[in-house]
């Protein structure tokens, strides 16, 4: 079963590298046509909307770029199912919760940003172009936690064996997932509103990508959604704490961090309800509470050694 | 605080809070009337503080004092932190000797106690009462108040429509908006309606969590208190709690060593079971617990699972083994030793001292000879290797406990008053000669004996189990939780609400109109109060429902939906051109 799940594991990111080739091409292909929202077409397309396109947009190219985002969603749904029967079958394996160590958190939380992915493809086919933001992070992420640090399927240590770990663990990896949506779009936004540069990198990208206000506001959106799930995750994980090292808040560094990632958020939720601070200044602030997420993901996980060093067992 | 309102405060500088600026002067209530105030003046000093108020209140300085808590909060995860782990922070002094200094004096090592940390908190609280405070105010009042009338100009708000086949029912217009929970008020020939108070109320329940949560925090560090110990099995090493018992404690600052509750406890049983690797999967404490005038009785815990006692709870941290070792001096007098071993790696390989200073005492005088004083300074291992060398455990469980010895005889130094470690022996007296090693190092396994060169010998005669444990009590525990609850709650509402207003106005319908065979125009708008891209389609849902023809069953269907799904598909009118500020643009409608 432990193995299964590895060789899930490879499929899935053998998937994800599909999806991110898929979205790549039809990315290539793609150009925004000004002030008009290109209805890109998705798995389960409308050809009638194509049609619509006008500007920049070359007639030839939308077949190809239907092809290429089609194959691109079917091989990311492809990846989820295999990352979920990975998490499923290592759960099965060790006989307990998938998420106990950082290998298995890290496939938990990109599970999550994909899936939260698919649920925003399934409402606004036109953001596909993302898509290739998203396959990348993912695919870095997974590359990263099959590298550094994989761990074998494993029973837990007595402390980890909790109820909490069920819910503390499982929320974090959620929010965080959606959080690392937010940063996608975010990343996109601050891509999409680079003012026009003939032959620059970023102007070439920004072309291709939907209308910065649409990313902007679904930026909102996801942090708002992410928000309250980490905050519980937060208080869920102070409730076992209290149990389990007989205080709620001890300022262990991943505690520190997460309370940094809480406040970071916070800021940008507060700047976003502010009129007056730029919607750039915003997204820049969602991407600094993602580099806080990782930072508590990775280096306070492999560096700084506290309470929760459960890295490698 | 968490909306455009209150940049409105430090935007204007005029009114006092940016929701009584928009609210029309008959529900501002006094605030409504502030404008001829302002040519008044204000003698400096207060214009100065009241200045540096609006300054500190306003939302900019929030976003920087957030800003700054999460910056300020990255060093003490960097740095060891004096009340997470001492040993560590000793360690850096050693390690770092130019830079401890410095960095003990701007309180590297008590980050989240500097005054620093404190000042960044304390102001953030201070803002955000400053905040909260008028806006509670605000919002109780708009609470109580019914929504304002219609502006002159429905044409300008942000949503606007003309009903021409209306037949200006205000009063079924109201029936269709109550049914979906709008706060309605018709006067004379028009109808306001406005509905999301939650999303205020939710903010303003979110920010008061945070105090609460704060106070929590403080009452805990007041009133609680805390104690670590180490607690071998056996009724001879039962403790009491009181400050004395403990190798280390602290005292909330209004906590008195007498408050704490009297009980005693007893190790009777621990036990933990480990996997074939090594690695433990299960551990369970059995104490006996004296508490007041009940009976003892027995209780269990474990990790995860503190013992909860009435006023302290006791936390499994640790455990490990103490090797009983009984001595027989020169005059045949045997001593027993249990002290504890301190566990060093996974496999419970533990290191420490048996101490003997009471032994080889003259037996007319019963003096003690400080130069006959015996120490065995050891290793043991719950599973020794088959082999020499003897430095490592195997296992975790006593699969094959043995110890390995190095005896020792002369002064152990016990008297100079020095502190030092009972885990390892005063090397100043080894050093100096006054205490010196008796032969090689020696193994042994229970039961076995070895006789040392005057005759005397040492036995090992087994382990007892001791568990390291944490005695805690923390009032504010219940404050902060409760108020984390309540911190989520209004956490939804704050960021998914949206507060909203309706306006319906009835006109006589122009002559040329009244083809139709209505005798009324019906003008209505809308202003989302906060940023809400799906205003426009429900405005459009409204107005359909508020239409007569459609006023009974079918305005049940399209039910108040506050889905979001279709919020970026273009839709004919209403889309705003990319890039506009929606929170900003809102607000303009009323002016």
């Amino acid at each position: 079963m432990a193995q299964l799940s590895d060789q899930l594991f490879v499929v899935s990111l053998f998937c994800h590298l599909v999806a991110m080739i898929g979205y790549a091409a039809a990315y290539a292909v793609n150009v925004r046509a000004p002030h008009r929202r290109l209805l890109t077409v998705g798995a389960a397309g409308d050809p009638a909307t194509s049609g619509d396109t006008v500007g920049p947009v070359t007639r030839e190219a939308a077949p190809v770029q239907r092809w290429a985002g089609g194959v691109a969603v079917v091989a990311t749904i492809a990846a989820a199912l295999a990352q979920a029967g990975a998490l499923t079958t290592r759960g099965l394996a060790a006989e307990r919760v998938p998420w106990g160590n950082m290998y298995e958190f890290i496939l938990a939380v990109t599970l999550a940003g994909v899936l939260a992915w698919l649920a925003v493809l399934r409402q606004r086919p036109e953001l596909q172009p993302l898509g290739l933001y998203v396959a990348t992070s993912t695919l870095i992420l997974l590359g990263l936690a099959g590298l550094r640090v994989y761990t074998p399927a494993g029973p837990l240590v007595p402390a980890l064996n909790s109820t909490w770990l069920k819910i503390h663990v499982s929320t974090a990896a959620l929010a965080s997932g959606v959080f690392l949506l937010g940063f996608v779009t975010a990343t996109a936004y601050l891509i999409a509103v680079r003012p026009a540069r003939p032959g620059g990198l970023v102007s070439t990208l920004a072309r291709r990508l939907p209308a910065p206000a649409a990313l902007e506001r679904l930026t909102f959106r996801l942090h708002a959604f992410a928000f309250p799930i980490w905050t519980f995750a937060v208080i869920a994980g102070a409730i076992w704490a209290e149990a389990s090292w007989g205080r709620y808040w001890g300022w262990d560094p991943k505690e520190t961090w997460a309370f940094i990632s809480w406040v970071s958020y916070a800021a940008y939720l507060h700047a976003r309800a502010t009129a007056s601070v730029r919607r750039t200044t915003t997204a820049w602030l969602a991407i600094a509470g993602w580099a806080t997420m990782m930072f508590n993901l990775f280096a306070v996980n492999l560096v700084i050694a506290g309470l929760h060093s459960y890295a490698g067992a | 605080m968490s909306t455009e309102d209150r940049e409105t405060v430090t935007g204007s500088g005029a009114a006092p809070a940016g929701v009584a600026e928009a609210e029309p002067p008959a529900a501002g209530g006094p605030t409504g009337g502030a404008q001829p105030s302002r040519v008044r003046r204000t003698p400096p000093p207060l214009a100065l503080l009241r200045n540096s108020w609006r300054q500190l209140t306003s939302m900019r300085t929030a976003l920087i004092l957030l800003f700054l808590l999460a910056l300020a909060a990255i060093p003490g995860s960097v740095l060891p932190q004096r009340n997470i782990n001492i040993e560590n922070v000793n360690r850096y002094a050693v390690e770092h000797p130019d830079l401890f200094p410095i960095l003990d004096r701007i309180g590297g090592f008590d980050v989240y106690a500097s005054p620093w940390f404190s000042a960044i908190y304390v102001l953030l609280f201070t803002s955000l009462v400053g905040c909260i405070v008028p806006r509670l105010r605000d919002h109780v009042r708009a609470l109580r108040a019914v929504p304002p009338p219609a502006p002159k100009r429905l044409d300008r708000l942000p949503r606007h429509a003309v009903l021409t086949d209306s037949d200006g029912d205000l009063d079924r217009i109201a029936a269709v908006l109550r049914k979906r929970r709008w706060r309605v008020v018709v006067r004379g020939d028009s109808l306001s309606a406005e509905k999301g108070y939650l999303k205020e109320t939710g903010n303003l329940l979110f920010h008061l969590s945070l105090i609460g949560v704060l106070l929590g925090i403080g009452l805990g560090s007041w009133y609680g208190w805390h104690g670590n110990r180490l607690l071998v099995a056996g009724p001879d090493n039962a403790f009491c709690n009181n400050l004395q018992q403990y190798a280390e404690s602290k005292l909330g600052h209004r906590v008195d060593s007498s408050d704490l509750p009297p009980f005693c406890l007893e190790l009777a049983d621990f036990e933990a079971t480990f996997l074939p690797t090594g690695q433990p999967s299960s551990f369970l404490a059995t104490t006996v617990v004296e508490q007041g005038d009940q009976r003892p009785f027995r209780a269990s815990f474990s990790v995860n699972d503190p013992l909860r006692l009435d006023g302290a709870s006791v936390y499994l941290l640790g455990h490990g083994y103490a090797p009983i070792l009984r001595y027989t001096d020169r005059n045949g007098e045997s001593l027993e030793s249990d002290d504890a071993f301190l566990t060093i790696d996974g496999n419970l390989t533990s290191e420490g001292v048996a101490a003997f200073p009471d032994v080889n005492l003259d037996p007319v005088t019963g003096a003690r000879n400080p130069d006959l004083q015996v120490a065995f300074e050891g290793l043991y291992f719950p599973t020794a290797p088959d082999a020499p060398p003897f430095v490592r455990s195997t296992y975790p469980a006593e699969r094959s406990p043995a110890v390995m010895l190095f005896a020792y005889r002369g002064n152990l130094g016990l008297d100079a008053g020095i502190p030092g470690s009972v885990y390892r022996l005063d090397q100043r007296q080894v050093s100096s000669g006054k205490l010196k090693q008796i032969g090689e190092g020696k193994l042994l396994r229970p039961g076995e004996k070895w006789t040392l060169d005057d005759g005397t010998s040492v036995e090992f005669v087994g382990t007892r189990q001791y568990i390291t444990i944490s005695v805690r009590y923390d009032p504010g525990e219940r404050i902060v939780l409760i108020s984390s609850v309540l911190l989520l709650v209004g956490l939804m509402p704050s960021l998914f609400g949206r507060r909203r207003r309706i306006w319906f106005r009835v006109s006589p319908a122009p002559v040329d109109a009244t083809t139709t065979g209505r005798s009324s125009l019906v003008e209505v708008g809308g202003l989302p109060r906060t940023e809400y891209a799906g205003f426009a389609d429900e405005f459009d849902r409204l107005v359909t429902a508020t239409r007569p023809e459609r006023a009974g069953g079918d305005g049940a269907r399209d039910d108040e939906r506050d889905d979001d799904e279709r919020d970026e598909a273009p839709r004919p009118g209403g889309a705003r051109p990319d890039g506009a500020r929606p929170g900003g643009a809102t607000e303009e409608g009323t002016d």
